[in-house]
Formats: C-alpha cells, structure tokens, sequence
C-alpha cells in the first residue's frame, strides 16, 4: 500500500483554498474542531472566506482566530454568542451573518454532501427564519424549503483514520464533523493517528474514506474546554 | 431568587415520567436533570450527539471530548450513544424525543415562544431551540412569571421574534401552571402560597381557569 490520501504539511494541504471559497467547518463550541487546518488558514491569510459552522469558536482560538484576523467575509452557524469579535464586526458591517437552526444546518449539510439540493423542514416556521422561503403544506401542516449546502472545501478533525481517508470518530466530538466530510468538494481532514489500510474494523468507521480527500497527523491537539464543570466533593 | 428557581425545578421534574428520552435546555432546564428520581430510566439527549448525558465528571475524568449542549464537560451513562448532528436532530425533528423542557424570555396566550433574540442588543443565535420546539412530543417551558421590572413574561402576543408559533404544550412558572388547548390557554395549578388574584395581575395574556381541588 502507497501512502495513500495522507500529507505530510498542512500549509500545503489547505494552499488552493482560494480568497472568496466557501469552507464548512466540523465542531461543536471548540469541541472537534481542525485546529491545525484553522492555524495553517492563519498563517497562509486566505481572505473574504465564507464559513460554514456551527459556532465561530471564541476571541482567541478556534474559527475566532479567523476572525480576529479578518478572513471572514460571512458566516453561517446556529449560535455565535461566545464571541465579541464577532459581535464587533457583525454590528459594524463588516461581518455578513446568515443564522440557521442548529438542526436545518446539520440537514443542509447532510443533503448537500447526499446530492439533494433542498428538503422541507417545520422548523422556523412562523418565525423570521422562515422569511422569504417557500412554504408548503403537506398533511395540513406547514413546512419551509431549506437548501442543501456544498463547499468549495471541508476542514474536518477526527480521532482516527486509516491511509485511505476512513474515519473514526471519539465521543461528542463527531458532532458536525461527519456532515462536513460529505459536505466539502475537496475533504481536509486531520486527526490525533493514522493507522495502516485494514487495521480500522469496516464495521466500526463512521465516515467512509470516499468522502475525504486528504488526510493529515495533527500530532498534540490542544482541545481547549470552554466550560470545565466538575463534580465535587465524592470522587 | 435561588428560591424562584427551586421551584420551577421541583414542578418542572414531575413532567419527565419514567422511561423517556428528555432534551433539557440551558439554564433552569438543566437544573431539572439533578432533581430526576434515581431509579428512573430516563435517557438526557444533548443536540451535539449524545444520548444518556451523565453528571458532571471527576477532575481525573474530564474529557474535552465529552461535552453537552451548553458546551460543559459532562460524562455518559451506561446505555448512552453517540451520533453525529443531522442524526441528533433527526431524533428530535423526526419525534423521537419524549419532552424538551427549555426556557422563555416571553409565551403567548397561543402557544407562542420567543427565547431567542432581543433586537438592538446582541444576536447570538437560535441553535437548536426552533427545532426542538417544533420536533419534541411534548414542550414544556419553564420561566419566572414576571421580568425584573415586574412586568408579565406570558403576553397576548410575543413582541420578541419567535423561536416557534404555537408550539408551547405546557407553561411552568413560579406562580402557576398554564397548558394550551385547543380552547386556549388555561390556568391548571397554583404555586402554594399563590392566589388566583396573583396570578391574574401578574399575567398579561388572557387564559381560562381550569384549577382541580
């Protein structure tokens, strides 16, 4: 077996991302999230980017990095809301927002990465949301059409993967990171090991390797919590 | 305040009966999770992909990779599953999910919920909330009666944008107990110590009183 979808540099990996893409991001909060393709996008300064995640990270790390360096031209997520940046640039103009449910968005993602351009959803109906969609009724109830996401690139974080792209995912750091992978035209996914073609069980991979294009050993993940809760006391 | 609080809870956990799969909210709503009875087989959903969320870990257990909806590092029951986002929000778009007991900012006398927007201040996102609402068997909300100003949260109509339109089943405050019916909203249970007279100042929507005992 040759060496397979794997690179070995992520300034290489994410160099034809271009000024003006759209990239969709896996995590949830900053659990899950690329961090070594997010510092490679830093680094290279790839600018007016639209991104495609469920939150925009915090001031300073995850997608907020991004941010704070003015890569972003507009966003898509569900909530934003542990930003200031974010809350800067939006307000003065800067910053284009597009607020999409937390489910609508999963879905959009999964139908664009499933080749189905739009689906019909009762969520948001009756609220702003809902504003300028079409609106069906099927069984007496009312339903909005939501559309399907495809992006130039997808910058996803798994735990594991093989040669060939399979990936296996840890926890609740899946997440948005599978819908992502199926989502992106070209799949940059990087993970914590990168093990020999055969040695992940067919039976155990969560997303199949014809989704991901190339696969990168991130090495020491920082993993940053935003949220530490412990139980006290009784250990 | 603390009190206000406790109490919301201690009526909120009598919705969850044993054996559902229940979708706690952020804030009080999660609150209710430490006050389910401990032989009860209740799965907590959290949107980000998880089915059986535990308590909170150890200091040597916490896992980066472990976290709720709020974004806390939590633990998983035996029994629990993960999953990725659309199949989370399959389960509670596709009505899977037994209860989602989440927090209001203001509810209308129609069922109306507004929890997640103030215009003019900051935006900070919907996330799963418009899907919950319109996809759990069964929305409870939970809130105090009244603003800091004193005012009515319960309106004739939400003035907030919506997070769904005729979507709340049940409303739970510290004062009462509210359900919305095909005949509008009615008043099913005053908080000890509350009077219907209360109840009636403090609450700008008009409902029907449907009080038993």
């Amino acid at each position: 077996m040759g060496k397979g979808k794997v690179w070995n540099s992520f300034e290489e990996a994410v160099a034809d991302i271009k000024d003006g893409d759209t990239l969709v991001v896996g995590g949830f909060g900053l659990c899950g999230i690329p961090e070594k393709s997010i510092a490679a996008l830093v680094q290279r300064g790839t600018k007016d980017l639209t991104v495609i995640s469920n939150n925009c990270g915090v001031d300073d790390w995850g997608l907020g990095l991004l941010l704070a360096n003015k890569q972003i031209k507009k966003m898509i997520a569900s909530y934003v809301g542990e930003n200031k940046i974010f809350e800067q640039q939006f307000l003065s103009g800067e910053l284009e927002v597009e607020l999409t449910p937390q489910g609508t968005l999963a879905e959009r993602l999964r139908a664009g990465g499933a080749g189905i351009p739009g689906f019909y959803t009762a969520t948001g109906v009756g609220t702003p949301i809902a504003e300028g969609k079409e609106e069906k009724v099927f069984d007496g109830k009312e339903y909005i059409l939501e559309k399907g996401i495809v992006a130039d690139f997808a910058l996803v974080k798994a735990w594991k993967a093989d040669k060939l792209g399979n990936l296996v995912f840890k926890k609740t750091s899946r997440n948005f990171n599978p819908l992502a992978a199926m989502a992106g035209k070209i799949t940059i996914a990087e993970v914590e090991e990168i093990v020999e073609v055969g040695e992940l069980d067919p039976d155990h991979i969560h997303t199949p390797g014809v989704f991901v294009q190339r696969v990168l050993l991130g090495g020491t993940y920082e993993k940053r919590i935003e949220r530490l809760t412990v139980k006290k006391g009784d250990a | 305040m603390a009190d206000t609080r406790q109490r919301i809870v201690n009526r909120a956990v009598k919705e969850i009966q044993n054996g559902m799969n229940v979708n706690l909210g952020i804030g009080i709503p999660t609150l209710v999770a430490n006050a389910i009875p401990s032989d009860y087989d209740v799965l907590l959903q959290s949107e980000n992909g998880l089915l059986g969320i535990g308590p909170y870990p150890v200091e040597d257990a916490v896992d980066p990779d472990l976290i709720n909806a709020g974004k806390e590092t939590v633990t998983a029951v035996p029994g629990a599953s993960f999953f990725d986002s659309a199949e989370s929000f399959a389960m509670i778009r596709g009505g899977h999910i037994d209860l989602a007991i989440l927090g209001g900012m203001e509810v209308s006398e129609t069922g109306d919920l507004a929890n997640w927007m103030i215009p003019g201040k900051m935006v900070k996102g919907m996330g799963g909330a418009m899907d919950l609402v319109v996809g759990a068997k069964r929305v409870v909300v939970v809130m105090e009666h009244v603003n800091k100003n004193g005012e009515s949260k319960i309106k004739k109509q939400c003035e907030l944008p919506l997070t769904g339109k005729g979507v709340v089943h049940r409303l739970i405050t510290d004062l009462a107990v509210f359900d919305f019916t095909d005949e509008g909203m009615q008043l099913i249970e005053l908080a000890e110590g509350v009077t219907l007279e209360e109840v009636k100042e403090k609450t700008a929507a008009s409902f029907s009183v449907s009080l038993n005992g």
